[in-house]
C-alpha cells in the first residue's frame, strides 16, 4: 500500500470518530466516570487530532543519503518495525487508543491492542470503525483482558517487535523486565509522575490559581501529568492557599452526565481506597488538611476535592503519586533551592512554571528534569508536540515526529561501486559479491533483537534526552 | 491508474472493473472574472480577453483581462489577509491543513467539471486531464496538507548563555505566475505549499488556459479560505505578469514557464525589491538508452517521454541518446509506435494526443521540424502538420541526430523525437551534460553500476532510471543550471515559501 494511502485510511478514521463522537464520548463517560463534556471536547478532540496529525506524516518519512568516506553509496531507509503490542490505561482509554496507534499505523506496522480492563468498550467500538474505514484485516487487532494474562503475554510474546505501555511505574518495570527477557523487544513507556508546578511571587495569581487547580483535579486527578506537588514562592504562600481552597470548595462533584459537574467518580474501589488511604498519612504525618479529606458519602466512589497546606517533601503525599484529587502546596524560598526540590524525584513527567519573569522562565525550564516544562500555562498538550518522561517516568516520546522515529527500524544500506574498487583493504570487503556488481553493508535489525540504531545521527537520539517546553503567549501569529 | 472501481471493503479493494469517466456535456463556463477577496471583479479598465478551444478552434469565452491597477488591487488584499492578528495568521496550522485537505475533497468532487474545462481549454486528450492531472492535483493538495502543523524551527545549542531557536514563519504574499501546459496542477504545486506554510497568494493564470484556475478560486471560496488568502488575476505577461514581477508588495514569486521570460521575471523581483525567486523553466532533457536495456520498456518510456501532453512538457524526452549496438532496433521501434500514436479529438477515449496550444507554438514547431530536415537529419515519419486539422502535427521522429542541429539543441515543445547514437558512457555522459539546460534525465540499463554511476554524473534536477515521468508529491523537482532555481514538491518545497528567523535570548549570568 502507498504510504499516502496509509495516511488516507487514518483521516478517514478521524472523520468516523467525528461522526460517532457524541456516542464515543457517551461510551467513555459511561465506563470511565469522566465529565461528558470533558469527554466531548477534550478527549475527543484530541483523538481526532491526533489521528489527522499523523495521516499527515505517512508520507513523510525520510531516510537519507549519506557521504560516507569510500567510494560508497549509502542511504537509511526508515522501515516500519512490525507487530507492535499496545497497552492502555483506564484514564483517558480512547486518547490513548489514538495515541498508540496513530503513529504505529502511519509507519506501516500491525497492532495488537490491549485496553485496561476497566474500560474496554471505546476501544472496541474504534475495532467496528476501523473496520468500517476499510483497514486491511489484521492490522489492528484489539485484545480486551487483564495485566498478569494477556498484558504479560504480550510483554513476553516473540512474535510482537515492540511494546508500547502507558501506565503505572510498578508495572512498565515488569514489562521492560518481560521484553528484556524475552526477545529483546523494543519498549516505549508512558508512566507515572509526580509533577512539580512552580508559582513565583511575580505570577499572575488568580490564572495560576486556577491553573494549578486543574492540572491537578483535572480528570479526577487521574492524570500522569497532575501537578501534584505546587510549590510555592513564600512572599504569596498564605494568599495561594486561601484563593486554592476556596477553588476547591467550589469544584462541581456529581454525575458525569449533567453539564454542570466537573469531577465526577474515581474510577474503581481499589483507586478509591488507595487514595483515602494517603490522605490519611498526610494528616497522619502533619500536613495541614485544608479542606475535603473524606469520600462524597454517596453511591459511587466519589471523593470531596482536597487541598493540603504546610506539606514538605519528606511525606508521602509528597513523594507518592495519588491519582486522585488531592492538591498538595509547599513552600519555597529561592529559585535555586526549588529547582533541587522540584528535580529531586525518580518521575520526570512534567513540569510547570508560572512568572513574568523571562530569566526565571527559561532558567528553571532548562534546569527541570522532565519531558514537558509549561511555561504560564498547564496541561498543554497537542498532536505537534512530543510528550514522554526523563527518569521513570517513562522511555521514549509519544506525538510529533519522534513517534515515528521509534515506530520504524533504520536500515542503511551500502552499495560498493564495482568499477572504483582499487585499495587492497577494498577489494577484499568487497570480493564475496563483486561478481554480483554490489556489495551490501547492511546494519539493521528488522528482525533481529537488538537496542536501536546507536550510529549516525541516530545515536545522537539514544544519547539524549527529548524535552518539551510550552510557553502561553498572549497572540499567536503563524 | 485504478484496477478496482475505487471502493475498498473489509480491506479487500472492490474488483469490479471501472466505468470510464465521461466529460460534462455543453459545460457552461461560470468563472470568468477576477478573483479578489473571495469575491469576482471586472477589470478596472473594462477590458475582456477570449480564450480558445484549440481543438475546435472556436472562441470558449470572455474573461476579464488584469493589468497593473488589478494586481495592486489583489496584492492589497492579499496584504490586509496576512497582516499580524488576521484569522489566517490565527488559525492554527492544522487548520490550514484541515482547509487544504477539504479543497482537496471539492475538487475530487468536481474532478470531471474540472477535468473537462481543462481539456476544453488546453486540448489535451479528456482522459489524461482527468486521470493524469486531476489526480496529480489532489494528491499535492492532501501531501500539503499533511505538513502544515509540522513546519518546524530548531532549537539550537549556542556559545553563551542564551536560549536560541528558529521560528520557520511565512514569507507573506507570495505571487504565482503558472503555464499553459499543464495549467491546474501547476498552481496547485505552487498553492499548496505557500498556503500550508501560512503566505497569502496572488496567481496570475497563462492567458491562454485561464478556466480551471478561476472555477478553484470558486472552490477556495466555498471551502471557507478567509477573503484575500488566494487572489487570482487573469491577464498577460507583459501586464499583470510584468506588475506582479516589480511589485514591491509581493515578497516571493513562483514562475513556471519558458527560460526566457524565466530571466525577465528573476531581473524584475531582483530590480525592484529583491523578492524571493522560484523558477521551473525549460528542458531539452537527455533519455540514456543502454545496450543492454530492456529495448520495450526503453522504446515505450522514450515515446511517452517525448510526445506526451502533445510534446508540451518542461521534462520531455527532446534528446534520446542511443547505444551504438541497438540504435537501429530502437529507432525501427520508435518510428513504429509513434506511427500508432492515435491523434483527434480530445474528448474521444482513444485519442492520445490532442492538438498544439495555440498558431504561435504550431509555427515554431514546423519551423523547427523544417530546420531538422535541413540540417541533415533523417526524417523517419510525420514531419507536418495534419492536413486540414487545425493545430494538429504528425507525431514526428527524426534519427541520425547530431548534437550541433537545433533540433538537438533547442527545447521544441511539441511531437518531435529526436534519436542520437552513442558509443559509450563517458561520452554520453558529456554530451548530455554540454547543454545550459539540466531538468531531467533519463536512462534505462539494467547494470546497477551504470545506473549509479550515470545519477551521479548528470546534471539533472531529476534522474529516473528505467522509467519515465515518475512525479510524486513527496519528491522533489525542479532544474539545474538554466533549468530554474529552488524545488517543487516534497518538503524541500517548504523550505521555498518560509523565511528562517532565529530568536536568540540573553539570559542574566547571575542567579537571584
Amino acid at each position: 500500500m502507498d504510504a499516502s494511502e496509509r495516511g488516507r485510511l487514518l483521516d478517514k478514521l478521524a472523520d468516523l470518530v467525528e461522526r460517532d463522537r457524541a456516542v464515543l464520548a457517551t461510551m467513555e463517560s459511561l465506563n470511565g466516570g469522566k465529565p461528558f463534556l470533558q469527554a466531548f471536547y477534550v478527549d475527543l478532540q484530541g483523538v481526532i487530532k491526533t489521528l489527522r496529525y499523523y495521516a499527515g506524516w505517512a508520507d513523510k518519512i525520510h531516510g537519507m543519503t549519506i557521504p560516507v568516506d569510500g567510494d560508497y553509496f549509502t542511504f537509511t531507509r526508515h522501515e516500519p518495525i512490525g507487530v507492535c503490542g499496545q497497552i492502555i490505561p483506564w484514564n483517558f482509554p480512547l486518547l490513548m487508543f489514538a495515541w498508540k496507534i496513530a503513529p504505529a499505523l502511519c509507519c506501516g506496522n500491525t497492532v495488537v491492542i490491549k485496553p485496561a480492563e476497566q474500560t474496554p468498550l471505546s476501544a472496541l467500538y474504534m475495532g467496528a470503525l476501523i473496520k468500517e474505514a476499510g483497514f486491511p484485516p489484521g492490522v489492528i487487532n484489539i485484545l480486551p483482558g487483564y495485566g498478569p494474562t494477556a498484558g504479560a503475554a504480550i510483554a513476553s510474546h516473540i512474535g510482537i517487535d515492540k511494546i508500547a505501555f502507558t501506565g503505572s511505574t510498578e508495572v512498565g518495570k515488569l514489562i521492560q523486565e518481560a521484553a528484556g527477557r524475552s526477545n529483546l523487544k523494543r519498549v516505549t513507556l508512558e508512566l507515572g509522575g509526580k509533577s512539580p508546578n512552580i508559582i513565583f511571587a511575580d505570577a499572575d495569581l488568580d490564572y495560576a490559581v486556577e491553573q494549578a487547580h486543574q492540572g491537578v483535579f483535572f480528570n479526577q486527578g487521574q492524570c500522569c501529568t497532575a501537578g501534584s506537588r505546587i510549590f510555592v514562592e513564600e512572599s504569596i504562600y498564605e494568599e495561594f492557599v486561601r484563593r486554592s481552597v476556596e477553588r476547591a470548595k467550589r469544584r462541581i462533584v456529581g454525575s458525569p452526565f449533567d453539564p454542570t459537574t466537573e469531577q465526577g467518580p474515581q474510577i474503581d474501589k481499589k483507586q478509591y481506597n488507595k487514595i483515602l488511604e494517603l490522605i490519611q498519612s498526610g494528616v497522619a504525618e502533619g500536613a495541614k488538611l485544608e479542606c475535603g479529606g473524606k469520600g462524597l458519602g454517596r453511591k459511587g466512589f466519589f471523593i470531596e476535592p482536597t487541598v493540603f497546606s504546610n506539606v514538605t517533601d519528606d511525606m508521602r503525599i509528597a513523594k507518592e503519586e495519588i491519582f486522585g484529587p488531592v492538591q498538595e502546596i509547599l513552600r519555597f524560598k529561592t529559585m535555586d533551592e526549588v529547582i533541587e526540590r522540584a528535580n529531586n524525584s525518580d518521575f520526570g513527567l512534567v513540569a510547570a512554571v508560572f512568572t513574568n519573569d523571562i530569566n526565571k522562565a527559561l532558567t528553571v525550564s532548562s534546569a527541570m528534569q522532565a519531558g514537558t516544562v509549561w511555561i504560564n500555562c498547564y496541561n498543554a498538550l497537542n498532536a505537534q508536540s512530543p510528550f514522554g518522561g526523563f527518569k521513570m517516568s517513562g522511555n521514549g516520546r509519544e506525538m510529533w515526529q519522534c513517534r515515528t522515529l521509534l515506530c520504524n527500524v533504520v536500515e542503511t544500506v551500502s552499495l560498493c561501486r564495482q568499477e572504483t574498487v582499487t585499495a587492497q583493504d577494498m577489494t577484499a570487503f568487497c570480493a564475496p559479491q563483486r561478481r554480483a556488481g554490489l556489495s551490501t553493508h547492511q546494519t539493521f535489525l528488522h528482525g533481529n533483537p537488538g537496542p536501536a540504531v546507536s550510529r549516525g545521527e541516530f545515536g545522537l537520539r539514544e544519547y539524549s534526552e527529548v524535552k518539551t517546553v510550552t510557553v502561553k503567549i498572549p497572540q499567536k501569529n503563524s | 491508474m485504478a484496477t478496482t472501481n475505487g471502493t475498498v471493503e473489509n480491506g479487500q479493494p472492490d474488483r469490479k472493473p471501472p466505468a470510464l469517466p465521461r466529460p460534462v456535456r455543453s459545460l457552461e463556463v461560470k468563472f470568468t472574472k477576477i478573483f479578489i477577496n473571495n469575491e469576482w471583479h471586472e477589470s478596472k479598465s473594462g477590458k475582456k480577453f477570449a480564450t480558445y478551444n484549440p481543438s475546435t478552434l472556436e472562441k470558449i469565452c470572455e474573461v476579464e483581462e488584469g493589468d497593473k491597477p488589478d494586481v495592486d488591487k489583489a496584492v492589497e488584499a492579499a496584504q490586509a489577509a496576512f497582516q499580524r492578528g488576521s484569522p489566517w495568521r490565527r488559525l492554527d496550522a492544522l487548520g490550514r491543513g484541515r482547509l487544504l485537505n477539504q479543497l482537496a475533497d471539492l475538487v475530487e468532487r468536481d474532478r470531471t467539471v474540472l477535468a473537462t474545462l481543462e481539456t476544453m481549454d488546453t486540448g489535451k486528450p479528456f482522459l489524461h486531464a482527468f486521470f493524469i492531472d486531476l489526480e496529480g492535483c489532489v494528491k499535492t493538495l492532501r501531501y500539503f496538507a499533511g505538513w502544515a502543523d509540522k513546519i518546524q524551527g530548531r532549537t539550537i545549542p549556542t556559545d553563551d548563555n542564551v536560549v536560541c531557536f528558529t521560528r520557520h514563519e511565512p514569507i507573506g504574499v507570495c505571487g504565482a505566475i503558472t503555464p499553459w501546459n499543464f495549467p491546474l496542477l501547476m498552481l496547485v504545486w505552487k498553492l499548496a505549499p505557500a498556503l500550508c506554510c501560512g503566505n497569502t497568494v496572488v496567481v496570475k493564470p497563462a492567458e491562454q488556459t485561464p478556466l480551471t484556475a478561476l472555477y478553484l478560486g470558486s472552490l477556495i471560496k466555498e471551502v471557507g479560505f478567509p477573503p484575500g488568502v488566494v487572489n487570482i488575476v487573469p491577464g498577460f505577461g507583459p501586464t499583470v505578469g510584468a506588475a506582479m514581477s516589480s511589485h514591491p508588495q509581493i515578497s516571493k514569486l513562483a514562475f513556471t514557464g519558458s527560460t526566457e521570460v524565466g530571466k525577465l521575471v528573476k531581473e524584475a523581483a531582483s530590480r525592484s525589491n529583491l523578492k524571493r525567486v522560484t523558477l521551473e523553466l525549460g528542458g531539452k532533457n537527455p533519455c540514456i538508452v543502454c545496450a543492454d536495456a530492456d529495448l520495450d520498456l526503453a522504446v515505450e518510456c522514450a515515446h511517452q517521454g517525448v510526445f506526451f501532453n502533445q510534446g508540451q512538457c518542461c521534462t520531455a524526452a527532446s534528446r534520446v541518446f542511443v547505444e551504438e549496438q541497438v540504435y537501429a532496433e530502437f529507432v525501427r521501434r520508435s518510428v513504429e509506435y509513434a506511427k500508432k500514436r492515435p491523434v483527434g479529438d480530445p474528448f474521444d477515449v482513444r485519442t492520445e494526443q490532442g492538438p498544439q496550444i495555440d498558431q504561435k507554438q504550431f509555427d515554431k514547431i514546423l519551423d523547427l521540424i523544417e530546420s531538422g530536415k535541413k540540417e541533415g537529419a533523417k526524417l523517419e515519419c510525420g514531419g507536418s502538420a495534419m492536413e486540414d486539422r487545425g493545430l494538429f502535427i504528425k507525431p514526428t521522429v527524426f534519427s541520425e541526430v547530431t548534437d550541433t542541429m537545433r533540433i538537438a539543441k533547442e527545447e521544441i515543445f511539441g511531437p518531435v523525437q529526436p534519436i542520437l547514437k552513442f558509443k559509450n558512457i563517458e561520452e554520453v555522459i558529456k554530451r548530455a551534460n554540454s547543454l545550459e539546460y539540466g531538468l531531467t534525465a533519463a536512462v534505462f540499463t539494467k547494470n546497477l553500476d551504470k545506473a549509479l554511476k550515470l545519477a551521479s554524473a548528470l546534471e539533472s534536477g531529476t534522474v529516473w532510471i528505467n522509467c519515465y515521468n515518475a512525479i510524486y508529491a513527496q519528491a522533489p523537482f525542479g532544474g539545474f543550471k538554466m533549468s530554474g532555481n529552488g524545488r517543487e514538491l516534497g518538503e524541500y518545497a517548504l523550505a521555498e515559501y518560509t523565511e528562517v528567523k532565529t530568536v536568540t535570548i540573553k539570559l542574566d549570568d547571575k542567579s537571584p
